[in-house]
């Protein structure tokens, strides 16, 4: 058994007297889809930050791609992709300017930039389009391309904080669709959302309430144990 | 090799963004231009042709000879010849009539016996500027008449200062503009585009994907800053370019020097941008804070408007934390006085001073807003 991709151990974060995050301890196994769940203000971001090395924590420790978070956040953020609720493309720039500033950003030679930034239009079915605005494109297409970008370095963990805020039904199934060819391709997947129905598609999922995890397995034990006939209901249970 | 390679990947997007909005190239290039062409000719404290009304009770040699040299001096343009004793008030009210001139009767006759000038000069004083220096040019113009008609004037009375004035002879306008004009749009294309861009990255969500990326905070902050520094070194090329060949301002110091206190001014004004982007989260609070505590104070309070000298002590004061008060003094000696380092080693050290301290604490604040 390989070692695990994250290992985090009573890991906490306080702002003054308030605690976001309260003693969490996990792991990840590598090639996992691991749902990250939680209300607003539950800890959820705050944990991420600390995950990814933009954040130090009050106490506890963990690893990350096989990178320490406390003493080494930099070689964190070189091992692992991030793509954010928020859209992470810049839109006055094209599809391929946008790709090769993401390459460059990673320290990446230019020839691999062009092979990968190459495979990627490919995968992506943006043929044609590589000189098109970002701003210019559909909804669903950014958040690919988002999503490739985010993986051009070929990171060991990719982290998606909330990647399907305000897309539609249909362009979400597209986008665990890629969520799942990168789990196969060995990628692992931190992802957070609010939508329960996406929790199920996890392998494993993690459910934080006040800064603490109140439940972490895989879907179909969480609902037989917390009988519930679908992620949604053991939430509320949880959350209650 | 890899982080130029990242500093080089940084500054292609950011001229990118530079050259793909239009509002922002018009800022760059049009206003500076737009502002030197504006201040060189159509705001102009210069006399030219000011209208004059002459009231010649005497009609003898003196009076003619002195309104002869008044209009033929370019200054001054006659409106008309009155006949009666005005009405003043109701003369300027019309507001055609900058300057009254009233000769009283035996002028000439008067003034050759020594009795003393029976000459009366009004001056509409609604723009107290320009009725100082009407009034000023026409004495000037008076006082020399009777020097000459009178040498024994100058010795029996007080004696006449003859005035000369230094570096710009002509008194050009233009001259105290230009480098006032560079340092607001120094100012303006440094601190303000610098903190609107950061700020803009912040709203979009983008600066955050940069922070996860192994780049750090202040390589970011460098590339961003980079393409603006050329920028500006551009627009204060183009500004020292236009007032030397369009207004004739000389260069009488070393270009070289002048470009290395330009550099010291931008990288001031540069740490402001990034202090204030630090400070903010949205475009528009940058550009407001930009404009009312950067460019306003540039404008009113460096002297290249209003003269130091004359503001109440507080403001005197206030006026030491400006930086382009300090950059206007070094500008002015470099290009009108030709002087070297040792005249204004003391502005500069207060420059560099500023420079260090803006860009220490605004470094520092990126840093601990990560943590």
């Amino acid at each position: 058994m390989p070692e695990p991709i994250i290992i985090i151990k009573e890991l906490t974060r306080k702002f003054g007297d308030f605690t976001a995050v309260n003693h969490i301890s996990f792991e990840v196994e590598a090639g996992e889809i691991f749902g990250f769940l939680g209300a607003n203000g539950a800890g959820k971001t705050t944990a991420i930050r600390m995950l990814c090395g933009l954040l130090k924590p009050s106490s506890g420790s963990g690893m990350v791609a096989g990178a320490d978070i406390l003493k080494n956040p930099n070689l964190v953020k070189s091992r692992i992709g991030y793509m954010s609720q928020r859209f992470s493309l810049y839109e006055d720039l094209s599809v391929m300017e946008n790709i090769r500033l993401y390459g460059g950003i990673y320290g990446l030679k230019k020839a691999l930039v062009k092979k990968r930034a190459a495979q990627l239009i490919e995968k992506t079915g943006l043929n044609g389009l590589e000189k098109r605005l970002v701003g210019d494109l559909p909804l669903g297409w950014r958040q690919k391309l988002a999503l490739s970008t985010a993986l051009i370095h070929r990171p060991q963990v990719v982290f998606l904080d909330e990647p399907t805020g305000g897309v539609d039904p249909i362009t979400r199934k597209q986008f665990w669709e890629m969520i799942y060819e990168t789990a196969a391709g060995g990628t692992t997947v931190f992802v957070t959302t609010h939508y329960m129905d996406e929790a199920e598609y996890c392998d494993r999922v993690c459910i934080m309430t006040e800064g603490m995890i109140r439940a972490l397995d895989k879907p179909d034990i969480l609902k037989k144990k917390y009988d519930a006939g679908n992620m949604d209901e053991v939430f509320l249970k949880l959350a209650r | 090799m890899k982080s130029a390679n990242r500093f080089f990947s940084f500054v292609k997007k950011e001229l990118l963004h530079i050259l793909r909005d239009k509002r922002t190239l018009l800022i760059l290039f049009g206003i500076p231009i737009a502002q030197v062409v504006l201040f060189g000719f159509a705001i102009t404290n210069d006399l030219n042709n000011a209208p004059i009304s002459i009231l010649d009770r005497a009609h003898d040699q003196g009076s003619r000879e002195i309104t002869e040299r008044l209009l033929s001096s370019g200054y001054f343009t006659l409106l008309d010849n009155l006949d009666h004793p005005p009405d003043i008030e109701a003369a300027f009210r019309k507001g055609k009539a900058k300057l009254i001139i009233e000769y009283g009767p035996d002028f000439y006759q008067q003034l050759m016996k020594g009795r003393g000038l029976n000459l009366f000069l009004a001056a509409d004083a609604s723009d107290p500027n320009m009725a100082n220096l009407l009034v000023n040019y026409a004495s000037a113009i008076i006082n020399k008449y009777i020097l000459e008609k009178l040498p024994a004037m100058a010795n029996q009375r007080r004696i006449q200062p003859e005035v000369k004035m230094y570096f710009n002879p002509s008194m050009k306008s233009v001259f105290m503009f230009v480098p006032g004009v560079m340092s607001v749009i120094l100012m303006l294309v440094s601190a303000m585009m610098t903190s609107i861009s950061i700020a803009r990255e912040k709203e979009q969500g983008t600066m955050e994907v940069l922070m996860v990326s192994p780049v750090k905070p202040v390589q970011i902050i460098l590339a961003k800053v980079f393409p603006y520094l050329l920028l500006s070194l551009v627009n204060a090329a183009s500004i020292v370019a236009l007032a030397y060949f369009v207004f004739g301002m000389p260069v009488q110091g070393s270009l070289f020097l002048l470009g290395l206190e330009v550099m010291l001014f931008i990288l001031t004004s540069l740490g402001l941008g990034i202090l204030i982007s630090t400070l903010v989260s949205t475009q528009q609070t940058a550009m407001m804070i930009s404009l009312i505590a950067l460019m306003l104070p540039t404008i009113i309070l460096s002297g290249f408007i209003f003269p130091i000298e004359n503001m109440p002590r507080l403001l005197q004061i206030l006026t030491y934390i400006i930086p382009a008060r300090w950059f206007l003094v070094i500008i002015k000696d470099i290009m009108l006085k030709g002087v070297g380092i040792a005249f204004f080693w003391k502005e500069t050290l207060i420059l560099a001073a500023m420079c260090l301290l803006l860009l220490g604490i605004s470094i520092k604040k990126l840093k601990v807003r990560l943590e």
